[in-house]
């Protein structure tokens, strides 16, 4: 038997009152085999389902009883075949006995296994324990759970427990859950089970562990406290990211009838002089360089280890701090834990002596840790206190790696307090927002935290592991969607919205958003076409929204002339030809606009506007054929100058070169030309 | 006046408006040390920090020295010049008197640092009084002003570069308060107010003139007698100048080595709030770890640069194949053939944007929820106006709520959850330490987190816990061992200080390998005080008991592993083995190569080295540790 080969059970509850989670179930089980069947192998795994119609056991062949216990596949080494059938799940019909399906679980690993194996047989039940379980023969209910844990422990096997419990469970007997929750509760205090509760589809996915990672210590040794003091413990990930599979580069060279043939890529690296781009340069004529300002400086690896930094291994205590000053986004990596040497039951105390007077002081630890001798650098990291709540475990540190000097960058920010006032939110949006954040609230009093990062699977490898298994039996098939389920990692959650709707809308309406007049070249920021949200409005969640804001300022229409871009505006509600009136009003507000710049100009400062407006007035009343408006206005405007002492702006448009419409330009036109390029020109003498 | 449009609305960074958060940002800095060489620098001695007496001249130097030093790795694009006025001998594009510009081969007189122009320039000092010369350029009788002279020349070096984009610099080191103190009457005057109308063109050039005044223990550097209008000094400034301008002095000197990353914005990004509701913010990276520069592969014999060439071949066929976009894996027995389209829409689950999913409150982001460095946010009005103003609303709302927000990074490589902590800006004495924003914490899903804990978890036992007594006497160590004012990256890498420091001595061909010194040891002097010695003996004892030590020894003696007990033999065996043989005669006659590798490797078991390799290793392995 190989080594870490696992066999797993799984005890499904395919009961009526199962049938709405059972989509989600038949996705995590399938994936959960997909992964076996790429990570490990050789595991062997069986289902047992239960809440049946039919009846399919040794047990009830051997003793009776147990009806309604199906064993859907016997334990075998994982293949497709179980994949299949665990997406397929028959839907059962009546209420299941979880008991009963846990001892024919039993029965069959033993049958399998023997004494074997130990610590590598599992059971994985998923119910959601909400009917009774049948009364024993003899004894309570409790001594018959207690009795098949204790036969558990002694064949060494591990049992998870997922108890999937949604909305619709409040209905039920509240007795009999109660009930039941206690007996599985004997099973996590007497063997080795886990016993989790879940109440939303997103959490099943994450509570069941579809790959098993045998811990392997990065440090085993001392943590020295000083040189006297030195507590046995050793140090785990307790974080590391699951990477995407990495896939090879496909080769198509091979003749397709070379059963043997790898289809692998090699990648091969080759080392060329610059001077004879032909002479591939061997390894040891190769020597290392690193960059000093513009030159590079050759060092051998020899040199280089007899001069590099060797600290010696060992974790060191440097000292204790206040938590505040740790600030969390200084955390640099995956987290590590340090667990006392099992069965040291000093260093268990001391550990647990530490972790606990750290967080009553709130306090923090500082070390400096070498993990492995030959190690290049040291790592400065903050210790914190992880006290157990379950009393099988000991309490632990959690360790996070912080930055060196070095890896800080020192970048300025202007301070929100230097913004503008226009910038600065008032107390009605403030309110606005503390709405906002008190109703889209994910972790709420009494009810389960949503998206637990301990139970919100990767959509990404779900998606993936499944895309591969539609591979294997359709090679052509397109990617599929994102599971409906776990989309909602990704987007924020309908009902909720749904729910708080005129908060949200408040939260709208209180800021305004628009796009910057000023950049050029919008970067596509803002009218976005969201990813795949053609499956998604027909589902109608979409249509409950309000007006989009950005969306709305983008593409409504132009109405009135602004200050910031007059001329565009201008010539926007010239062309609207929804309405024969825009022109009209185009070249109204046009006017004022041009007024209101020359009367607020000072020192003639608003001039170039001005008469940048002008210009787009002129040419605009051309276009449209209303050359009269124009003239009368350049005449009014220029009557208005002379009373205003603003003949400044007569002469600057003089010398530009503006005159009145022409009939020339404009066939309406009652200004010959010599009198329109005069007028302008004649007011002259009035100067002097 | 030009009627186009376009132009009129440009958004350009003259604009008053913009410029409250559009920093301007200098990309390079042009510097010219300027240094008075005058006999004065040399004759003036002050004590330094152990109790040498040093010459300004020596101390300016040494302060260049360490600046370019750091400098050259801190921001190697950046340029410099070194410049000595009141020198006997002259050197200098516009051919003046009592100013000599000092350079190194294969290098324009402003331009990068390079270990040449260090290296020399540490050696002048010796030879400098000999080459170079030192005399006082201003004396009476001559009209000669060797200080216009010399700021004329930095000017001149400085042309280079565009105001814009450099940051331009004379730092001018002296120790004479009073450079026109040896003439008197219309001379004087007229020297003064050139030099100064000199200086204030420079500086209206955008060249800034910093002053580094050298003086003796018991006299003070008088700036308003001449230099304070030089480099345009007026009210508070001045009397603020004397005390920075020491301190300037010392942080030339002691400046980590570091490399310096420019202000960039790593991505645009759009963050969704709700229903559609969108704000634009840039992300940074505020905390990386910096590694020790890109390698290089040289030629060992020519140490020329070298080419890389990527190939990619065949394994079945050896044949040469293009860059592949078809990748595999393999499946119940076949090989699964993806497309990288197909692996790239399996990673597109959302826009590629953040998108809020709600609200925790801070207790919920557990220790352990951390993956990778985080990301600073900050906003940015440049396309959407009124980014800034959500942004804000959120962030004090955040603070006062005490709540985190949660979203979705859709990132293309790995679209995950994220937890965005806004942070409150932290000024200390002056200086931001805590800039405002949010910091965007990357939280693992279920599948990263480890339960390394349940593994170890005993079922037959209740794990022990801390009694109260012993949770006190911890509170009392930690007490004692307490690190007031711990500030998250007050270490430096000694790896990487390790690695500059080597880098620095093989370039300049420096003899010695310089010490660095590891400030992540902890301190053994506080840890050996006899209240914290105390404290950790009452905790110990408390815990462990009063005879802990023999007990642990003797467990450590009594009781060796089984695996140490073999290694324990093979070593005892292979020092054995090895007294038969005459390594010294073996390794003269070259018959190191017909032993056996087994045979070998009980020399090097036997004298505690390290037995991996080929045999060709183990041999020079061998030779090395006889020191043949």
């Amino acid at each position: 038997m190989a080594r870490n080969k696992e066999g797993l059970l799984l005890l499904l509850d395919v009961g009526p009152s199962m049938h709405y989670v059972l989509p989600e179930i038949e996705k995590v089980c399938s994936m959960l085999v997909e992964k076996k069947l790429i990570y490990s192998k050789y595991d062997e795994v069986g289902v047992v389902l239960f809440g049946t119609r039919e009846t399919d056991n040794e047990l009830t062949k051997e003793v009776g009883g147990y009806q309604h216990v199906m064993v859907l596949k016997n334990i075998k080494v994982v293949d497709g075949d179980i994949v299949d059938a665990l997406q397929q799940l028959p839907r059962g019909t009546t209420d299941g006995d979880f008991l009963d399906a846990v001892i024919v679980g039993m029965d069959m690993l033993i049958k399998k296994y023997g004494e074997t194996n130990k610590g590598k047989k599992r059971l994985c039940l998923i119910t959601n324990a909400q009917c009774p379980i049948k009364d024993p023969y003899e004894g309570t209910k409790e001594d018959q759970v207690s009795t098949v844990a204790k036969q558990m422990t002694v064949y060494g096997m591990r049992m998870e427990s997922i108890i999937v419990r949604g909305k619709s469970s409040q209905d039920v007997n509240k007795r009999v859950m109660d009930e039941n929750d206690r007996l599985l509760d004997i099973f996590s205090k007497e063997t080795s089970a886990r016993l989790l509760h879940v109440e939303n589809p997103i959490s099943l996915f994450g509570a069941l562990r579809t790959r098993n990672i045998t811990p392997v210590t990065v440090f085993r040794g001392d943590l020295e406290i000083s040189a006297k003091l030195r507590i046995k413990v050793r140090v785990y990930k307790k974080t590391s990211e699951e990477k995407f599979p990495t896939l090879k580069k496909y080769s198509d060279k091979a003749p397709s009838n070379d059963k043997s043939a790898t289809h692998e890529v090699k990648v091969d690296y080759e080392y060329k002089s610059f001077d004879d781009p032909k002479k591939v340069v061997p390894l040891d004529q190769r020597i290392r360089g690193y960059r000093y300002g513009p030159q590079i400086v050759p060092i051998s690896s020899a040199e280089w280890d007899a001069v590099k930094f060797k600290p010696e291994k060992g974790v060191k205590l440097l000292g204790f701090s206040d938590s505040s000053n740790i600030l969390r986004h200084y955390y640099m990596k995956d987290v590590y834990i340090f667990l006392p040497e099992p069965g040291n039951t000093k260093a268990i105390l001391a550990v647990s002596a530490l972790a606990r007077a750290m967080k009553e002081m709130n306090k923090v630890a500082i070390l400096r840790c070498v993990w492995r001798q030959g190690q290049a650098n040291v790592v400065i990291g903050v210790l914190t206190p992880n006290v157990s709540d379950r009393e099988s475990i000991p309490d632990s540190f959690y360790f996070s790696v912080l930055p060196f000097a070095e890896d800080v960058r020192e970048f300025q920010f202007p301070s929100f307090s230097n913004f503008p006032a226009s910038w600065q939110p008032n107390e009605q949006q403030l309110e606005a927002t503390d709405n906002l954040i008190r109703m889209l609230d994910l972790a709420p009093n009494e009810k389960e935290e949503v998206l637990l990062p301990d139970f919100t699977p990767n959509p990404i490898l779900e998606r993936f592991y499944r895309f591969l298994e539609l591979k294997s039996k359709h090679p052509d098939a397109a990617v599929p969607p994102l599971d409906h389920t776990l989309k909602k990692i990704t987007e924020p959650d309908g009902d909720l919205l749904l729910q708080y709707k005129p908060m949200i809308d408040s939260f709208c309406t209180s800021f305004e958003l628009k796009p910057n007049p000023k950049q050029k070249k919008p970067r596509r920021l803002l009218p976005e076409k969201r990813f795949g949200s053609s499956d998604e409005e027909t589902k109608g969640d979409v249509s409950a929204r309000p007006a989009n804001l950005i969306a709305k300022t983008s593409t409504v229409k132009i109405e009135n002339i602004g200050d910031l871009t007059p001329v565009q505006d201008f010539e926007a509600i010239l062309s609207r030809r929804d309405s024969p009136d825009w022109v009209i009003k185009a070249i109204k507000d046009m006017k004022n606009k041009i007024f209101d710049l020359v009367e607020d100009s000072h020192e003639g400062d608003n001039y170039p506007k001005a008469l940048e407006c002008l210009v787009a007035l002129r040419k605009g009343c051309i276009l449209e054929q209303e050359p009269k408006l124009f003239n009368d206005f350049l005449r009014h405007l220029c009557k208005f100058c002379l009373e205003k002492d603003l003949d400044s702006f007569c002469e600057y448009l003089s010398c530009r070169g503006i005159t009145l419409i022409s009939k020339e330009e404009a066939v309406d036109s009652e200004v010959t030309e010599a009198e329109a390029k005069s007028f302008l020109v004649k007011s002259e003498p009035k100067f002097d | 006046m030009d009627l186009d449009p376009d132009d009129i609305f440009r958004d350009d960074e003259d604009d008053p408006d913009s410029e409250l958060f559009q920093e301007k940002e200098s990309t390079k800095e042009l510097v010219v040390y300027l240094v008075d060489a005058s006999p004065k620098m040399f004759n003036t001695t002050c004590p330094v920090e152990d109790q040498k007496d040093e010459t300004h001249f020596h101390i300016a130097m040494s302060c260049i020295s360490q600046s370019l030093k750091t400098q050259i790795i801190n921001r190697s694009y950046d340029e410099v010049a070194i410049c000595f006025f009141n020198t006997r001998e002259k050197k200098n594009l516009q051919d003046l008197n009592g100013v000599f510009v000092f350079n190194v081969p294969e290098r324009e007189q402003l331009d990068r640092p390079t270990a040449r122009l260090i290296k020399e320039f540490d050696v002048i000092e010796a030879s400098f009084l000999k080459e170079i010369g030192s005399q006082y350029g201003i004396v009476s009788g001559s009209r000669e002003n060797s200080l216009y002279n010399a700021l004329w020349v930095a000017q001149g070096l400085l042309r280079k570069g565009s105001a814009k984009t450099a940051d331009k610099r004379i730092l001018l080191f002296t120790n004479e308060e009073d450079p026109f103190g040896s003439i008197t009457g219309v001379v004087k005057s007229d020297m003064t107010r050139t030099t100064l109308q000199r200086a204030k063109d420079a500086r209206d050039l955008g060249i800034s003139i910093e002053l580094l005044p050298l003086s003796g223990p018991d006299e003070v550097f008088n700036v308003s007698q001449f230099y304070a209008e030089l480099i345009g000094l007026e009210g508070e400034d001045l009397i603020e100048f004397m005390p920075s301008a020491g301190n300037k002095l010392e942080d030339m000197k002691h400046q980590l080595r570091k490399r310096m990353f420019k202000k960039r914005i790593v991505r645009r990004l759009k963050f969704t709030i709700v229903n559609g509701l969108s704000i634009e913010l840039n992300s940074y990276a505020l905390i990386r770890p910096t590694v020790p520069g890109a390698i290089s592969w040289l030629d060992s014999v020519t140490n020329r640069p070298l080419k890389t060439e990527r190939n990619f071949i065949c394994s079945d066929t050896g044949a040469l194949v293009e860059q592949s976009s078809r990748r595999f894996h393999p499946y119940k027995n076949t090989n699964i053939i993806f497309s990288t389209e197909e692996l790239s829409e399996i990673k597109r689950v959302s826009t590629g944007h953040l998108c809020l999913l709600g609200f925790k409150p801070l207790s919920c982001l557990r220790d352990y929820y951390n993956l990778k460095p985080s990301t600073f946010l900050y906003p940015s009005d440049e396309d959407v106006v009124g980014s800034t103003c959500i942004f804000i609303a959120l962030h004090r709302s955040m603070i006062r709520l005490n709540r985190f927000a949660v979203a979705f990074y859709g990132s293309s490589s790995r679209p995950q959850l994220v937890a965005l902590v806004a942070q409150d800006e932290v000024v200390q004495s002056g200086g931001q330490i805590e800039p405002p924003g949010m910091h965007m914490i990357y939280l693992p899903y279920s599948d990263d987190i480890r339960h390394v804990e349940e593994v170890y978890s005993d079922k037959n036992a209740r794990m022990p816990i801390a009694t109260d007594d012993q949770i006190q006497k911890a509170a009392a160590l930690m007490k004692r061992l307490d690190l007031k004012d711990f500030s998250v990256c007050q270490f430096a890498n000694p790896a990487l200080q390790r690695h500059y420091a080597v880098l620095q001595a093989l370039a300049l061909e420096e003899d010695d390998m310089p010490e660095i010194n590891d400030e992540t040891l902890p301190d053994e002097e506080g840890m050996a005080r006899p209240r914290v010695v105390a404290a950790i003996e009452e905790f110990k004892t408390s815990v462990y008991g009063e005879n802990y030590d023999e007990e642990s020894e003797l467990a450590a003696a009594g009781k060796p592993t089984e695996a140490s007990k073999k290694r324990k033999a093979l070593a005892d065996n292979a020092a054995k083995e090895c007294e038969n043989y005459d390594w010294g005669e073996l390794a003269d006659s070259g018959k190191l190569k017909d032993l056996t590798v087994v045979e070998l490797k009980y020399y090097l078991t036997a004298h505690n080295l390290p037995v991996s390799g080929k045999k060709e290793a183990l041999i020079s392995r061998i030779l090395t540790h006889m020191g043949k």
